[in-house]
């Protein structure tokens, strides 16, 4: 690769111009271009000097409408990396707070002259809405329970980087099905790569009627979701559930499904533990799970910033040169 | 003044009458229904290849008076009415304030009068403020001309408020009029329960809160002696718990709308809040029992809950929008689409949920062509096809799922007490 240039392979798949809202959406030839893309997105970021021209004179807006960290921050730096200019909208610095709606705020965006939008809100749809709204392309940051398709591609991204392929691993996601965009996203993600996912946890918290598909199983335990896996991915578990009579306590959770040493040997041994963050550690995740020597927690954020660069590349300038 | 409907297939569901014939209209009565009518009318109306029928009947509209008129107003919804073929509409009381008092329901009906180009029958609220917790002045309503009670929109939770008001409401002879879902297990849901929510990650409404609400309603009715009607019912099992109801003899009545008996949740997306209605669109087994429960007598009437809302309200992220979409100008283009058609349903059975039934469940002076009867009448023309189109709506309401959609039938005359109201889709002045 050339320093500071970025070519992208458009003989296959051009993205440019399709918004990102939910990896029902995207074709295995388009995830796979994307996450051949973060392969250099990668280099990028352990350079010594962080910028390439790629999206320069291109023009990002992170508007937030839910409490973030890494998601805004990974987004708004993979933006800056690429030399595009970024700014943040956050729900209680800006005119949302005097009831603008969504609609109008998202026309004052895009008078701006802005390229792309890249948003969280936690209605189910927003993105989908923001889409037919608005004309930039729309990055879906999260909306409600339904999709993070950003998240479903790092996880993707940082377990090939680890396994080398993904058709036919076995992929364990523990905890709240429920609530999760990133278990929604990770089934869409996970099963159009050919990977078998595997979910368990409280049943107050698994979807009634997500009833299994081919390459989906729903398990009573977490024993039988974790034995043999390749990837267990550990939701978090927000403490909001358990008062709203989700499940009984926190101690019983972490007893009968958090993610400890004793269970994460019944899982192969090269296996690699994920989760989305922020961790609630004693509950979900023991913090000897976390820290230890299987988790690629901290890497999921690094992969994070690659995987965006790698989407606002592709939505925004897609197959051209830069 | 003399009005005769020429050559029309008179359906009048009420009479057993089913037949190519003459209808007579004499100072805004029905004077006579019978083949090749000499008489010398003032008006002809010409209904060769038409279908002739009562006036429809609509029990369950929301016109959205008094408090809420950017949604829609007597006037707006009576002009939408019209347009559908409908000559009765019933409003329901969760307006602000609710109308829950005989001085508001007298205020109404004098509101109708001056401002409304069809009957509109005014509904009062069972409980104070629709809260579920004192009985309102239900008495005093039903002298003052209410046509029923119901806190439509909200389940009355405690079982012994309801059981009070079905006892206190026996000595009147009225109907309560209940929306059956469970409150408990529909908190903050958006759609149906079901396979298509868990996909979308949206929060559901179970069939299973509609089933114990309807089961409850039942049950307290069937010990009181007392009458329900169960509003919008759109569950499988809730229409059996009906149907073995009457089978027991209980006093228990049903209607269901044009949604739940065509369209599933897998219309529910993301980004239009159309499909928001409560009861959700349910899964197809639920449509078709429905459908089974209007066919087999189970469910009693077709009404609309025609349930307008400001564009600005509609037109936002789908879980925060409000619930509901008009339905006045849908209806029967829907129903003979889509049911009619396709030989699901029959035209008789069709216009008798629409005229006859509905009538005799709210004892209306309406719904049939008897001589004498005010001279409510619906022409349709049943091979009319157009295109639903929001900007040709009377009602102020928009987001429905039926825009755009091509429907073959619709009314193209509308006469109200012998007066024609609607002619070829264009509400007359009054």
């Amino acid at each position: 690769m050339n320093k500071g240039v970025i070519v992208l392979d458009n003989s296959k798949v051009n993205l440019r111009g399709k918004d990102v809202l939910a990896l029902a959406d995207f074709s295995k030839e388009e995830i796979q271009v994307i996450l051949e893309s973060a392969k250099e997105m990668k280099n990028i970021i352990h350079r010594d000097i962080k910028k390439v021209p790629a999206l320069r004179g291109k023009s990002i807006v992170t508007l937030f409408y839910e409490p973030s960290t890494r998601t805004r921050s990974s987004f708004e730096l993979a933006g800056k990396y690429l030399g595009a200019d970024v700014v943040n909208i956050t729900a209680g610095t800006s005119s949302i707070v005097k009831g603008e709606s969504l609609r109008d705020t998202l026309y004052t965006v895009e008078a701006m002259g802005v390229d792309a939008i890249v948003m969280r809100h936690k209605a189910e749809g927003a993105a989908e809405y923001a889409s037919k709204v608005a004309s930039p392309v729309i990055i879906n940051a999260g909306d409600g329970a339904h999709a993070h398709p950003s998240q479903g591609l790092l996880n993707l991204f940082t377990v090939q980087e680890h396994k080398g392929h993904l058709e036919g691993l076995k992929y364990a996601i523990l905890g709240d099905i429920t609530h999760s965009r990133v278990a929604r996203s990770d089934i869409q993600g996970m099963r159009k790569m050919g990977v078998e996912v595997h979910l368990a946890g409280p049943r107050t918290l698994m979807p009634r009627f997500l009833f299994e598909e081919e390459g989906i199983v729903i398990h009573d335990n977490v024993e039988d979701a974790i034995k043999d896996a390749d990837v267990i991915n550990v939701l978090r578990i927000q403490l909001e559930r358990q008062k709203a009579g989700l499940f009984p306590s926190p101690r019983e959770y972490a007893r009968i499904y958090g993610l400890n040493d004793k269970r994460l040997a019944l899982a192969k041994k090269d296996v690699l533990v994920l989760h989305p963050g922020p961790m609630n550690k004693g509950l979900e995740i023991s913090p000897y799970v976390a820290y230890g020597d299987h988790s690629a927690i901290q890497e999921q954020v690094q992969n994070g910033v690659a995987v965006r660069m790698a989407i606002l590349t592709h939505a925004l300038i897609g197959g051209n040169k830069a | 003044m003399k009005t005769l409907i020429k050559g029309g297939r008179v359906i009048d569901p009420a009479n057993s009458f089913d037949k190519v014939a003459d209808v007579l209209i004499e100072d805004g009565k029905i004077a006579k229904v019978a083949a090749n009518i000499k008489s010398a009318a003032d008006e002809v109306i010409e209904a060769e290849g038409k279908i002739v029928c009562p006036g429809f009947i609509d029990m369950h509209v929301h016109l959205r008076e008094p408090g809420q008129e950017a949604k829609e107003d007597f006037e707006s919804g009576s002009k939408a009415a019209a347009a559908g073929g409908y000559t009765t509409v019933a409003t329901m009381p969760n307006t602000n304030p609710v109308v829950d008092t005989a001085a508001l329901v007298r205020s109404l009906q004098k509101r109708a009068e001056d401002a409304a180009v069809v009957h509109v029958e005014i509904i009062g609220a069972v409980t104070k403020g629709q809260k579920g917790e004192e009985m309102a002045e239900m008495g005093d309503m039903t002298q003052a001309g209410a046509v029923a009670f119901s806190d439509d929109g909200h389940f009355t939770k405690s079982a012994k408020v309801m059981l009070n008001c079905y006892d206190y409401l026996k000595s009147f002879d009225k109907v309560i009029i209940n929306h059956e879902e469970e409150p408990s297990l529909i908190e903050e849901g958006v759609m149906n329960e079901s396979h298509r929510s868990a996909m979308l990650g949206m929060k559901g409404r179970p069939t299973v809160a509609e089933d114990i609400a309807v089961y409850r309603d039942i049950a307290l009715a069937e010990y009181a002696g007392a009458r329900v009607h169960v509003a919008h019912i759109s569950s499988a099992a809730a229409v059996d718990l009906v149907r073995q109801a009457k089978k027991r003899g209980v006093r228990v009545t049903a209607e269901a709308t044009p949604q739940h008996l065509t369209m599933t949740d897998d219309m529910v997306n993301l980004f239009d809040s159309s499909t928001k209605v409560n009861p959700p669109l349910r899964c197809q087994k639920d449509v078709e029992a429905v459908l089974e429960g209007i066919k087999d007598g189970t469910i009693d009437c077709i009404v609309t809950d025609h349930s307008p809302h400001a564009q600005e309200e509609k037109d936002r992220e789908y879980i925060y929008a409000p619930s509901g979409f008009p339905g006045l100008e849908t209806a029967l283009g829907c129903l003979m689409t889509d049911l009619v058609a396709p030989g699901k349903l029959d035209m008789v059975t069709m216009i008798s949920k629409l005229t006859a039934e509905p009538a005799k469940i709210f004892d209306l002076n309406a719904g049939s062509l008897s001589v004498g009867m005010p001279a409510d009448i619906t022409v349709i023309d049943p091979e009319l096809e157009w295109t639903v189109d929001e900007k040709k709506f009377y009602t102020r309401g928009s987001h429905s799922p039926f825009i755009g959609r091509k429907f073959k039938g619709k009314a193209v005359k509308t006469l109200v007490d012998g007066k024609l109201v609607m002619d070829h889709g264009v509400v007359l002045e009054v």
